[in-house]
């Protein structure tokens, strides 16, 4: 009799445990939408090799600056100034390398150092200020949009500024941004019939999916190395404590200012490595890219079950938020739902992840 | 048995903040293995003394030793390091993190796999458990979070954490004001435990009842004064009692009973 009821509370408190997983909700709309678009869409092509790349790549896209915004979250802050971050980048390595003729991976190394530069001043101006970094990175995303669209016109006379292609392909580090990996291996699955080949036009015999996109590593690796660095690491304990409760975690002796900051400066790195995926994929840099990139990513983390108010998330779960955020995208497309309708999808869906996360909160803190 | 002098010995205390005199000449010393109360309404400048002995402020005038030397505490980090821990009433620990996490905050152990340093969660939890286990506190996990456990519990682990980093005086800020009387009860005989151990401990608190259940001395703040100090057995619950409430409104109130 005891030891069921023993066992009982031992079930319990494993579920309780379950519960307070941040990623469960993730875990659990993941499946959901999987199971959805397989039965609605499995005719349609989604879930072929090809179509998979196509919901696959936007996932990564989004993956990418979720878990930048993911750790800094946790920290406690935010940053709105992602989006124009993005654009920003762009423009530098598309200036630099075109109008001022640098090689590419100088550009890249520049874009990279300026955006990082302009992150740690954010955060410093955010933890010196003790201003709600919401209002301070607002205030970026206007500087730095307004600037990129200067820059552009003032060189250029346009906004958009392509033929970067040229420049790139003999490019050491662009390759690393832009390129394919295991192609050898698609093409051998290709010789051997087991993936699809084009059967016309110049590529007859290529095929279809070559490789896969440089963009899909890069957000593997930065799932891998923001998950670890969060969950392993001690830097990873003060992340949490930064943005748990900065007061008491500076009474402990953590560097609380010096961990806000450095996220700062990881989530703009964040935004320029999907500046320079874009950038050396298409060729060409545009002043108004990555604009509502900085909600995006936000959604993404708290439907991965981050709290608003800091010191509770996973990176898995972000990561996971992404890929419901990509996979619902491309899915309306390919069952051919008014791609509007898909807005308002994302609306309810973030509702309903803050009400949960709030609930989860109350649970854990036991506070009412 | 052990060295006479104190650990640490505040003499003629003086603070202000602009014109208002927060600390009007107070002297206070501490000793090894002894529950030193600092009993005193709100106001009477409890807080001040115990933020100029943890290192937030420094005393307008007057002197602090510290194992006999004259010290001027910086900052907190200093007292930190001179083992002076102040376990403060809700400022202690971070509800959403782990007990595990919270207890080795800022003092992680870690280990190295390759070139990388990790945290060693093995070694930080099993020490966790046993040091959990020696002050009472039965954790089912190492990794649920401070959030599920009581009021007291989370004083005690706080506690339990300052001085297992080598706090050699702990000072307790109203440890049991926000406590139902089960928890005081653990708080106190947590207090008791730590006291055993050669700790100092300094209880502030306006409970006189909390404060006579495991204290040793007591020192009696009133307006920025103080009004004496007395060993336990030489004074009497109505005796604080009446000497915190400024000699007249509680003992008023029980004659008119």
């Amino acid at each position: 009799m005891s030891i069921n009821i023993k066992n009982i509370s031992h079930i319990r408190a494993y579920f309780k445990n379950a519960m307070l997983r941040p990623d469960l909700g993730a875990i659990v709309g993941v499946m959901l939408v999987f199971l959805f678009f397989f039965l609605v869409a499995h005719d349609t092509g989604m879930f072929s090799l090809e179509g998979s790349m196509n919901w696959g790549i936007v996932s990564s896209q989004f993956i990418i600056i979720a878990v930048g915004a993911c750790l800094l979250m946790i920290a406690g802050e935010f940053d709105l100034s992602v989006g124009s971050m993005i654009g920003f980048s762009g423009i530098v390595i598309a200036v630099t390398s075109i109008v001022w003729g640098w090689p590419v991976w100088l550009s890249i190394l520049t874009a990279f150092a300026v955006a990082m530069s302009i992150g740690a001043l954010i955060g410093y101006i955010t933890v010196k200020t003790n201003l709600p970094s919401f209002i301070v990175s607002l205030a970026f995303l206007y500087i730095l949009r307004g600037l990129t669209i200067f820059v552009a016109i003032a060189s250029t006379k346009k906004t958009i500024i392509g033929g970067i292609n040229e420049f790139s392909q003999n490019d050491w580090l662009a390759p690393i941004f832009g390129g394919k990996i295991f192609s050898g291996l698609f093409e051998w699955l290709a010789e051997q019939g087991w993936i699809q080949t084009f059967v016309a036009g110049t590529k007859a015999g290529q095929p279809v999916v070559s490789g896969i996109p440089a963009m899909m590593v890069w957000a593997l690796g930065l799932i891998i190395f923001g998950h670890f660095l969060l969950t392993k690491t001690r830097f990873g304990n003060w992340i949490y404590a930064s943005g748990g409760d900065a007061q008491a975690a500076r009474h402990i002796g953590v560097p609380v200012n010096k961990v806000k900051i450095l996220m700062f400066v990881f989530t703009a790195f964040c935004a320029t490595v999907f500046a320079t995926t874009q950038v050396i994929e298409f060729g060409s840099a545009s002043a108004d890219r990555g604009i509502l990139k900085e909600f995006e990513a936000i959604i993404s983390v708290v439907i991965g079950g981050a709290l608003l108010t800091g010191g509770y998330g996973s990176v898995i779960g972000a990561a996971l938020g992404a890929i419901i955020f990509g996979v619902v995208q491309q899915g309306l497309f390919f069952i051919g739902v008014e791609s509007s309708l898909f807005r308002v999808f994302l609306g309810v869906l973030l509702l309903l992840a803050v009400i949960l996360n709030t609930h989860v909160r109350k649970l854990i803190t036991g506070s009412k | 048995m052990m060295s006479t002098s104190p650990l640490m010995e505040l003499t003629d205390i003086y603070k202000s903040f602009g014109n208002v005199n927060a600390l009007k000449g107070v002297s206070i010393s501490i000793n090894r293995g002894e529950c030193h109360c600092l009993l005193g309404d709100n106001g009477a400048g409890k807080s001040t003394l115990i933020k100029i002995m943890s290192g937030v402020h420094q005393p307008t005038a007057g002197q602090v030793n510290i194992n006999g030397k004259p010290t001027v505490l910086q900052g907190p980090r200093e007292a930190i390091d001179s083992g002076i821990a102040t376990v403060y009433q809700d400022l202690a620990l971070i509800p959403l993190m782990s007990v595990s996490r919270n207890f080795w905050l800022g003092r992680e152990l870690t280990k190295k796999i390759g070139p990388i340093t990790v945290m060693d969660f093995e070694k930080c939890n099993s020490i966790l458990m046993s040091e959990m286990e020696k002050i009472g506190i039965q954790l089912r996990d190492p990794n649920q979070s401070i959030g599920t456990l009581s009021g007291g519990e989370r004083q005690t682990v706080a506690i339990a954490r300052a001085v297992f980093f080598g706090a050699e005086i702990l000072i307790l800020d109203e440890p049991t004001s926000a406590l139902g009387v089960y928890q005081t009860s653990n708080v106190l005989k947590t207090v008791e435990k730590v006291r055993e151990k050669g700790v100092a401990v300094v209880f502030i608190s306006h409970n006189v009842s909390h404060a006579l259940a495991v204290g040793d001395k007591f020192t009696v703040l009133s307006r920025g004064e103080t009004l004496g100090t007395a060993l336990a057995g030489e004074i009497n619950y109505e005796e604080l009692q009446f000497m915190m409430s400024g000699n007249k409104e509680l003992s008023a109130l029980k004659n008119s009973k």
